[in-house]
């Protein structure tokens, strides 16, 4: 990484007015490459390059491997106004730049409530303790010595799209729906933990609690913990990373980011719900009436148009385009999602490609001949409880605007002739 | 079983990496945890008043402890300063357009109050503050939240519970899915409206990281 982030800024709508052309990662390379052709042919094949006659570095160099330097506009981006400090706040996935289902662990967005606890794990310890038969205290030795399960589940903030509650605001995928990330988790089942513990007959609600100087807590019902939630030591293969819990966190699958609590030290077990600051301050949703939602657990069926998206331009001309996008539900997998182009008069389906996981994004794909006229493109999906993605509109005439979290609304891009993309709301 | 619980035999069990400890679970993994682990770690509360420790403090120890503690970032009377969490104030605005949600306006329990305090602030220097500090605190945000009007009032463990917070009741379970499902009816694929307009633009508002006036931006997490 020898570059700046402003030599290989990703092309954004203000960047790409000004210049009239993406000065972008590797892919806007090619219209530049085409427009400085010569009669005689394309320099990028007539001229020898560096990488063609010298030596790279040898195996040594990387021990640890990053991606290519013109990757380097390829990172988490925070919005500084969201949050009174960068220490208890939240950044976002570059979603626009990636594909496939599986986040990387570098790009993965972070939320933390008091910064990002450094855990020794020789002096990292699990305890369960309450309405159990014997109170326990696991090292991280032990927790890897239970059976383990693979699962690849999203994660995703509860407060992912809040912002746009009230309209358009934030210009990117990235940061309208970006506070999501897709893993494989290795972790022991929970319910393991507590069959060595042993549950009294009146255990009927979990308090997982975090190692960092927040100490969030949440109550979870048993019935969750019972059925699907896991104690996370890896994410993709290797260890979780320290912003993400390091060493071990809670994985509960389908429902929001905040009960997934990281630096896992203690789960308690009782017989009524704590009612903590996460759970009634916070993580609750406002209604109109001035009444609050709580306990909405489950993340609904939601999807997004990633590319193209306002940070992603189209760069090509008029021809053949191909849309992606992810879609994901806490309830299940998606059973399919719609592309509309206009705005959502017409609907076709779009294409799913790679796994199709329980609790999983799922990457979709819609190709088409752009004729360059302007596009308002939407992306709708379906879940298989049979849940339909609904409008912001819709959303708001239940809710209001003022609920903070839980906003699945579709979104809409209006792509201009240029190829320029913009974040709109549409009647 | 008993001897193995004494803390020089636990250590050296430990030390050698064997959990002989272990009281007959399935894999017979972990150690009992001994009661003052317990007690070092259970710190939580409910809005029934269990966890809650032996302490007491009232409204004007409170104004002074809140002055050299809080206030720096939630302000004198709780109003906060800069994008800190306002903590008092608020009340008769959570149907308005701008709701402001306070512990007065609200939150539901005063157990929140307590356990919140004492776990997680003051921010950057958590659990720092003694029981009778957070019982002080509590009554002082209290009285600031007009949920008191003694400013000789003070808290304890025995009155606790005798306490209720204005917005309790107004909290109910999560009654989704509350949009259409399959159910209803597929949803429509062609011609379902007759015109598309574009109703609003994020490049009116202008608040994305890069843009020239972020401070304009409206909303907040936190």
């Amino acid at each position: 990484m020898t570059k700046t982030d402003d030599t290989l800024r990703a092309p954004s709508r203000r960047g790409f007015l000004k210049s009239g052309i993406a000065v972008g990662g590797a892919l806007a390379a090619a219209p530049l490459a085409g427009r400085a052709m010569a009669s005689e042919g394309d320099p990028a094949i007539l001229e020898k390059k560096d990488w063609n006659q010298y030596l790279g570095d040898g195996v040594d160099a990387r021990p640890y491997g990053h991606p290519s330097e013109f990757e380097a506009h390829v990172v988490r981006r925070n919005v500084g106004w969201l949050t009174a400090d960068p220490v208890s706040s939240v950044n976002f996935t570059p979603l626009h730049e990636l594909d496939g289902i599986i986040t990387p662990n570098g790009l993965c967005f972070e939320r933390h409530h008091a910064g990002i606890a450094e855990v020794d794990p020789a002096e990292h310890r699990l305890m369960i303790n309450g309405l159990v038969d014997r109170e326990l205290v696991f090292t991280m030795q032990d927790l890897m010595r239970f059976p383990r399960e693979n699962r690849v589940y999203f994660l995703e903030c509860a407060a992912n799209s809040g912002m746009e509650w009230r309209g358009a605001q934030l210009n990117g995928c990235q940061f309208t729906h970006g506070m999501i990330h897709n893993v494989m988790y290795t972790g022991v089942p929970l319910k393991y933990l507590l069959e060595e513990a042993g549950l009294k007959t009146n255990a009927k609600w979990l308090l997982p609690e975090g190692a960092d100087a927040a100490g969030m807590t949440r109550s979870v019902p048993l019935q969750k913990a019972l059925d699907d939630c896991l104690v996370a030591f890896r994410m993709n293969g290797e260890a979780l990373r320290p912003e993400q819990g390091y060493p071990v966190r809670l994985v509960v699958p389908g429902w929001e980011g905040n009960m997934w609590v990281k630096w896992l030290r203690r789960i308690e077990v009782g017989d009524e719900p704590w009612h903590h600051r996460e759970e009634t301050s916070k993580y609750t949703d406002l209604m109109a009436n001035g009444k609050a939602r709580r306990f909405t657990w489950e993340m609904d069926v939601k999807s997004v148009i990633t590319n193209p998206s306002p940070q992603a331009p189209i760069l090509h001309d008029k021809g053949f385009t191909v849309l992606t996008g992810l879609a994901w539900s806490g309830r299940g997998t998606i059973s399919r999602v719609d592309v509309s182009i206009d705005g959502g008069r017409n609907w076709r389906p779009a294409r799913i490609d790679g796994p199709s996981l329980g609790k999983s994004a799922h990457r979709f794909y819609y190709e088409f001949d752009w004729d360059g006229s302007p596009l308002l493109l939407q992306s709708r999906a379906v879940d298989s409880q049979g849940i339909v993605q609904p409008t912001k509109d819709a959303l708001r005439a239940v809710r209001g605007t003022n609920s903070i979290y839980h906003n699945n609304g579709i979104q809409t891009w209006h792509v201009k002739s240029g190829g320029e993309v913009e974040n709109v709301e549409v009647s | 079983m008993s001897k193995f619980l004494k803390p020089a035999a636990l250590l050296a069990a430990l030390a050698v990496g064997v959990t002989a400890a272990h009281a007959g679970g399935k894999f017979g993994l972990g150690r009992e945890a001994t009661k003052d682990e317990v007690a070092a770690w259970d710190i939580d509360i409910r809005p029934d008043g269990t966890g809650l420790p032996d302490g007491k403090g009232n409204v004007s120890d409170g104004e002074e402890i809140f002055a050299e503690r809080c206030a720096v970032c939630h302000g004198d009377f709780g109003e906060g300063v800069d994008r800190w969490p306002v903590l008092a104030g608020g009340h008769g605005t959570l149907s308005s357009d701008r709701p402001v949600k306070t512990i007065g306006s609200y939150w539901p329990y005063l157990s929140t109050v307590y356990d919140y305090i004492n776990r997680a602030m003051p921010f950057g220097e958590a659990q720092s503050l003694t029981p009778d500090e957070v019982y002080a605190i509590t009554a002082y945000l209290l009285y600031m939240n007009d949920v008191v009007t003694d400013d000789e009032f003070e808290l304890s463990k025995e009155n606790f519970t005798e306490i209720r917070l204005p917005n309790e009741e107004n909290f109910f379970e999560d009654p989704r899915p509350d949009t259409a499902t399959l159910r209803d009816g597929d949803p429509c694929m062609s011609n379902c409206k007759d015109k598309v307009e574009i109703t609003m633009r994020a490049h009116v508002l202008d608040v994305t990281p890069d843009s020239e006036d972020d401070e304009a931006a409206a909303g907040s997490i936190d």
